[in-house]
């Protein structure tokens, strides 16, 4: 009988040396004359085991954790039991509690399946979704997007719903929907592992978005260092066009609707959605101002969707199931479920795909196992480089975007980057200043040149000249960026920055600074 | 750099007729929907600072200055990217507004040198005036941070300078270099801190794909991008606003004057014809004014072969006019003549065919005209009674299908074609027809829908096939047609215009024009709602010119394209005044207003008016003038403001007329080739140094200003009129606008013009009783003759053709540094983009002859023979070759043939079989051109030896 392999193609894993464990897998077993398939699925987040080899068994798909390249010869001959596995067997996968704690919607095949079988992708609930798209009119698709809370999921959580409306609602001969896979984030990783797990899932959101809009063309802009998330997309783009999921009259619906995959142009800035636009076009990735909303005049002055990969991949399990069966999850009007990214110094790396309402305690402790280094975690940063750091006083948050954006922090894409207690948050400051002077498009002048000034300023505090005027210009200048940037990126560079100094002024030499009441 | 910050409203002027109200700090203003709130403020008198923003250009909102309040939003929006909406309340001053707009403020002066008490733009600097409004008074992040204080300067275009230290990064510049030229030469260069400005790929200015329009130069609030002018004399005192002298677009500028030098010429951004726009030419090559060579003394000789001698005025004319009467006497009453100037005034030239029609007593006047675009005048005025363009230039803002026919516009008229680019942009068509891949064929972001790259010489083929297209496959516009022209003319046209040997398919071998790109263009032109026709003098000079104008005022009226903005028939003028010229009687057979002369009504407001009698008689043509002083029947000339020698075809047949006649009186303001053979030189005056008026393309008349005194004393027309007193005829002007007042007089066109009119802008004729205002757009509800009339445009090939002697078909053109004979741009460093004329040879033709760019090639017709430089490029087809004819050495007329247009003896410049072959010297008439020319500058220079001793 046939063993049935599973290993990982995620990047994270091949990361890890999967990919000649995989290798190592097959060779061994031709060797040793076994009957070993080796599939090569997505990764099912649990990042800090990979590579994560499982073996299909009568009870369950049983898991090795971090096999390495010499553990292979011992797994193959003890037919991937226990006792050849030098202790890395973790038991059956399901059973692992950091995944079964979790409400996995939108990563529900993500590990399970191979990426590119679209088989597989049906046997595992695939294109319900958009099987009930197929009876709807767009107007009853959005309105199911609008009942079902979804918000975007690349940071600014707008309703996706209201978006969708306000294009179906635009007269137009050609609209489109352009998918946000530009993840730039510091410690962000889950569109990538959509892309690279279940890609099908993002194809089939980003369908049903054109079905709801009337759009018949869309572009996925991939961050250009995404390679193995390109492979395993153009694959998946090629065999949903074969099996008639894209392209004319889809599944006989007389509609259309193809994505094109572009590479993107290598800048942060090209992940803030005007820019992306602009960089999509062919042109330099600069900011846009609004209005017009893309929305309304988006890509080629067209109206436009423009949603993050999380987004478009949580629409396929709303119109399966309902927008109340998606409501039921999450807290106030955060609803549903966030696929949260632990990184940084914790122990348990990974993807935590949660209803809205855990708190950062539980994510940290339970999920995370606290911090890698098994020293206190001092403060974690949410919602990548623009997020604001939070004290360890604050870690009974509840996930939540108006609990958070109470206490000055943001959720953003849901990566949680995790510090120990020897980092230094002047250094931080600085660092979030020096991103922002790398990364900005350099059109509006607080950026462009206020946050050169900023990094020069905090230097300045931290060589002890002139420190508490200093401290106050950077207050100035945070204030001064915060309200005349043309973006997010200038406009919310001061979160981190207020919040370091907020939370953290001995780390300044600053006396506790009542001023910074602002972050 | 700008000088009119104190007007700019911010953001362009929204063209929607739905207004919107709101309150800006509590005053009510109504804008139309789309002005944006920063607009909506400047309007209601309120002044938001800004940097980025600029009426001309798109709101960019970078600077981030002009943030404001606006109830019931959040933070504080751009007020240049925000529209106006009904009902908002916006506060534009507030503590907190003023805190970031100080603080915004402060980051710029950080990156930006303390040097404003010695920078150029001390005083007319915008970053300057708004650290003031925001009321900036330190620097907290010191001067000690990264900055680009040291950046390098770059200095390559002669005109300006890019100082990058002084750099805002605004983008005005890259942004006028994309939407107001469309050249797309600049770019911003990095990101964040280090955005840089930079031309193409890193180039200099000179090397990149700049045009030296010098809209970044207008654009730019600060002293980056400067005029070398401006930096060496600074910031000018005065200005006056005057037209540009170059080309027929007819620009309106401002000569700005420091003292009596005029420091820079900016242009208008109230100027009709030009919205705010310039090219290299108007903008900066006006150096040749004050150049070396002008002539400032009046001179005489009695041979060419004499030394000039320097003369008062008095004694030149009366000279002058003692030869004209002996002439007379000897040789008879029409053995003189004159040539009117289309560089010239409108007032300058009316005077000139008066003193030849009222002083000498015949009809012997003609103009350039004659070389360039008189097919254009028949043709109209046949088909439509009027001898000129149909449409003002705004009407392309417009136009959904421009056909441009035999016109390089972004060479020649540049400043129109970046507005057609504009047009282009926003989505309108394309279709050219050209022998020659010409820029707007595939430009930046503009690309022709069809290229019908026809063999010169078979215009009038291709005009038939589109029509034969366009009726046969029923695309005509029926209503049009029964409602506004002639019937009997159009059933006669349609019997012959029908038939199959007008097809596309059966021409295809005669144009070389694939018969289905052809058939594909037709449909595009007849199915739009607005198409426009624009053409030039590949129409014009051809043995079939007024055939083809017949041919493209058919296609136009075939398809109702008409008497409505956006639409029309545009012939894109070649010279500032050509249409001025003609409007003015220049030709021999037409008084003031194109009435022919053997109208003995009109004959008799003349003379009633002049107290002269008029000869019924028509005179002669120049090419008749020419060849009747080989015979003695036309000995003396009167040419102002022309350049025969150079510009007209056959140059040797030309210079021995001259060389012929007892009397050539030259006046110009250079020693121009013409004037090498003449015996009396009156100097001539620039168009900064007096007043009257150019009329353009779009029969747009437009004031001229005195900027600063003659150099030689004497307008132009303050000549003319000494001169006809010599002559016996008196004149007693003391300013030109008394003649325009005569001219209103006696025009019905005209009635309405005067200085005083003037003086509130430019008006488009006709301006009378009817249309007060001028009249932008012709033939609205009828044609000047009542029904338009289709006429037959049977195709007749050229008699100049290809043998296996004569190969190649040399055609012509002009770049757009240079100015047709080059008198006046050869003298401004213009020559830095184009220093000689070059062949252009197709890379096939060139190997076949073993010639490489940059040989030496000579260039061989039936005419005559000339030598360039080669360059080979595929911008021509295989067959032809081209060249520019900027450079009297050149000899570009050498080659050229006596073939002219059948109903008005233009020139076939356009069409002259050649051989193309390696060559080691120059030809010899090019020897003798260099001898020749030597002789006469050292004959002028003895002139002013003279006086010295």
């Amino acid at each position: 009988m046939t063993t049935k392999i599973y290993i990982p193609r995620d990047s994270s894993a091949i990361g890890m040396g999967a990919d000649s464990v995989a290798k190592q897998v097959l060779s061994v077993s031709d060797s040793l004359n076994k009957d070993v398939e080796v599939v090569r699925n997505g990764s099912r987040g649990l990042v800090w085991m990979e590579p994560l080899l499982e073996v299909e068994t009568e009870s369950g798909r049983k898991g090795f954790a971090n096999v390495a390249v010499d553990d292979v010869e011992g797994l193959v001959k003890s037919d991937f039991t226990e006792a050849g596995s030098r202790d890395k067997s973790v038991g059956l996968v399901e059973e692992v509690p950091y995944l079964k704690n979790q409400e996995r919607l939108c990563f529900a095949r993500n590990g399970i399946t191979n990426p590119t079988s679209i088989e597989d992708y049906i046997e595992y609930g695939g294109f319900r979704g958009l099987n009930s798209a197929l009876d709807l009119d767009g107007k009853s698709i959005v309105d199911i997007v609008t009942d079902s809370g979804l918000r975007g999921r690349g940071g600014a959580a707008f309703p996706t719903g209201i978006k969708w409306n306000t294009v179906l609602n635009c007269q137009a001969d050609q609209k489109y929907i352009v998918c946000n896979a530009d993840e730039g984030d510091s410690g962000t990783f889950s569109d990538r592992m959509t892309m690279e797990g279940d890609p099908f899932a993002l194809i089939e959101g980003m369908t049903i978005a054109a079905f709801a809009v009337d759009a018949t063309k869309g572009y996925l802009y991939l961050r250009s260092e995404y390679p193995h998330a390109e492979e395993v997309f153009s694959d998946a783009l090629r065999v949903a066009r074969d099996k008639g999921y894209l392209g004319k009259d889809i599944r006989g619906s007389r509609r259309s609707f193809d994505i094109e995959l572009r590479r993107a142009a290598g800048a942060y800035i090209c992940g803030e959605e005007t820019s992306l636009l602009e960089s999509l076009e062919g042109k330099r990735g600069l900011v846009r101002a609004k209005p017009p909303l893309p929305a309304i005049s988006g890509l080629f002055g067209q109206p436009t969707v423009v949603n993050n990969v999380i987004t478009f991949s949580s629409v396929p399990f709303i119109l399966a199931n309902g927008a109340s069966a998606y409501k039921n999850y999450g807290m106030g009007r955060s609803t549903g479920t966030l696929p949260i990214q632990l990184a940084g110094n914790i122990k348990h790396g990974g993807l935590v795909e949660k209803a809205f309402g855990v708190t950062l305690n539980e994510l940290l402790y339970d999920f995370g196992g606290g911090s890698a280094s098994g020293k206190p975690i001092r403060t974690v940063q949410i919602g990548g480089p623009l997020g604001a750091y939070i004290p360890e006083k604050d870690f009974n948050l509840k996930l939540d975007y108006e609990t958070f954006a109470a206490a000055g922090a943001m959720i953003g894409h849901g990566g949680i980057v995790v510090f120990d207690e020897t980092v230094n948050m002047a250094s931080m400051a600085r660092f979030a200043m020096e991103f922002c002077a790398i990364e900005s498009c350099g059109k509006c002048t607080p950026c462009r040149i206020g946050s050169t000034r900023g990094m020069e300023t905090i230097d300045k505090i931290i060589s002890g000249e002139n420190r508490t005027a200093n401290a106050e210009l950077i207050e100035t200048l945070c204030d001064t960026m915060l309200h005349g940037s043309l973006c997010a990126l200038g406009g919310m560079i001061p979160f981190p920055v207020l919040s370091a100094i907020k939370h953290f002024p001995e780390d300044f030499c600053l006396e506790s600074h009542a001023a910074m009441a602002t972050a | 750099m700008s000088t009119t910050v104190w007007r700019d409203l911010g953001t362009p002027e929204s063209p929607s007729e739905n207004f919107v109200e709101l309150l800006v700090d509590g005053v009510p203003v109504s804008v139309p929907e789309g002005t944006s709130v920063l607009r909506a403020a400047s309007e209601a008198g309120l002044s938001i600072p800004k940097l980025c923003a600029t009426e001309s250009l798109e709101a960019f909102g970078s600077c981030r200055l002009c943030l404001v309040e606006i109830e019931g939003r959040r933070g504080y929006p751009a007020s240049c990217t925000t529209p106006a909406e009904s009902g908002m309340v916006v506060r534009t001053q507030t503590d907190k507004l003023a805190k970031i707009r100080r603080e915004v403020m402060e980051l710029y002066i950080s990156d930006h040198p303390l040097d404003c008490l010695t920078c150029s733009a001390n005083g007319d600097c915008e970053l300057q005036d708004m650290a003031g409004v925001v009321g900036l008074r330190d620097v907290r992040y010191g001067m000690s941070g990264e900055n680009h204080l040291e950046a390098k300067k770059d200095e390559s275009n002669p005109y300006f300078t890019f100082d990058a230290s002084k750099c805002i990064v605004c983008s005005r510049c890259v942004r006028a270099c994309e939407e107001t030229q469309g050249t797309f030469a600049l770019t911003i260069d990095g990101r964040g801190f280090g955005s840089t400005v930079s031309a193409g790929m890193k180039e200099s200015f000179l090397e990149s794909e700049c045009v030296s329009c010098g809209a970044c130069v207008s654009a730019c609030p600060t002293a980056t991008l400067m005029e070398k002018s401006v930096i060496e004399q600074g910031v000018p005192e005065r200005s006056v606003k005057t037209t540009c002298a170059y080309c027929g677009v007819g620009c309106s500028f401002k000569a700005e004057v420091k003292g009596n030098d005029v420091v820079r010429m900016v242009p208008d951004a109230d100027g009709k014809a030009n919205r705010g726009h310039s090219c290299v030419k108007g903008r900066f090559a006006f150096g040749y004014a004050t150049h070396k060579d002008r002539i400032t003394k009046p001179m005489i000789r009695n041979k060419i072969t004499d030394p000039w001698k320097e003369v008062s005025w008095e004694e030149a004319v009366s000279y002058a006019a003692s030869q004209f009467k002996k002439i007379q006497k000897k040789y008879g009453k029409s053995a003189v003549g004159g040539i009117t100037s289309s560089r010239c005034t409108n007032e300058e030239t009316y005077l000139v065919q008066k003193l030849i029609r009222a002083a000498f007593g015949n009809n012997n006047v003609d103009t350039c005209a004659r070389v360039c675009h008189s097919p254009t005048g028949y043709g109209l005025k046949t088909t439509m009674g009027e001898s000129a363009g149909t449409q003002d230039f705004d009407s392309v803002m417009h136009t959904d299908v421009a056909i441009v026919i035999g016109a390089n516009p972004t060479d020649g008229h540049p400043v129109f074609a970046s507005r057609l680019k504009k047009r282009l942009r926003q989505g309108a068509k394309l279709i050219v027809v050209d022998p020659r891949k010409i820029d707007l064929v595939d430009g930046p972001h503009v690309k022709a829908s069809h290229h019908l790259k026809l063999m010169p010489g078979t215009n009038v083929a291709i005009v038939n096939s589109l029509a034969h297209v366009i009726y046969t496959e029923k695309l005509h516009d029926i209503e049009f047609i029964k409602e506004r022209c002639d019937s009997n003319e159009f059933d006669k046209w349609v019997s012959f215009i029908g038939q199959d040997r007008n097809s596309p398919e059966e021409l295809e071998s005669v144009t070389g024009v694939p018969a289905a790109d052809l058939r594909e263009a037709a449909r595009l032109y007849a199915n739009c709602k607005n198409g426009a026709i624009y053409y030039g003098l590949g129409v014009t000079e051809h043995s079939q010119g007024s055939t083809m104008v017949l041919g493209i005022a058919n296609l136009a009226m075939l398809t109702g394209n008409l008497g409505r903005t956006g639409v029309g028939v545009n012939p894109l003028r070649g010279q500032n005044n050509v249409q001025g010229a003609c409007d003015m009687g220049s030709f021999p057979h037409e008084l003031p207003g194109y009435r022919h002369l053997s109208d003995s009504v009109t004959r008799e407001l003349f003379e009633r008016e002049w107290n002269v009698s008029i000869s019924p008689e028509p005179g002669f043509r120049i090419p008749n003038m020419l060849d009747a002083a080989h015979s003695d029947e036309f000995m003396g000339i009167y040419v102002q403001g022309e350049d025969i020698a150079q510009s007209d075809p056959n140059t040797q047949h030309v210079t021995s007329a001259l060389e012929a006649m007892e009397c050539v009186v030259v006046q110009d303001i250079f020693l121009n080739e013409t004037a090498k053979y003449a015996h009396v030189i009156l100097p001539g005056a620039s168009f900064l140094e007096k007043d009257g008026t150019f009329t353009n393309a779009e029969r747009r008349i437009s004031r001229i200003r005195k900027v600063m005194e003659p150099l030689a004393g004497k307008a132009d027309w303050e000549a003319t009129v000494m001169l006809s007193n010599a002559l016996g005829y008196p004149m007693d002007y003391t300013h030109p606008s008394q003649i325009m007042d005569e001219i209103a007089r006696l025009t019905p066109t005209f009635t309405g013009v005067s200085y005083e009119k003037l003086d509130e802008g430019s008006i488009q004729w006709p301006c009378n009783d009817e249309a007060p205002d001028g009249t932008p757009i012709m033939h609205t509800s009828e044609f000047v003759i009542g029904k338009g009339r289709f006429v037959i445009t049977e195709y007749v090939p050229t008699s100049e053709r290809t043998t296996r002697k004569f190969p190649l078909i040399l055609t012509t053109g002009r770049i757009l540094s240079q100015y047709n004979v080059g008198a006046q741009t050869r003298r401004t460093e213009n020559v830095a983009w184009h220093d000689e004329d070059r062949l252009e040879i197709h890379p096939s033709d060139a190997e076949l002859r073993g010639v490489k760019t940059d040989d030496w090639v000579g260039i061989r017709s039936r005419a005559g023979e000339t030598v360039l430089r080669a360059y080979v490029t595929d911008r021509v087809q295989p067959g032809v070759v081209y060249t520019t004819f900027h450079f009297p050495e050149s000899g570009a007329n050498v080659i050229t043939t006596d073939n002219s247009d059948w109903a008005t003896n233009c020139p076939e410049f356009k069409v002259t079989a050649v051989q193309v072959e390696p060559v080691t010297q120059p030809t010899e008439w090019q020897k003798q051109f260099q001898q020749f020319n030597e002789q006469q500058l050292d004959l002028l220079a003895q002139a002013t030896e003279s006086e010295r001793v």
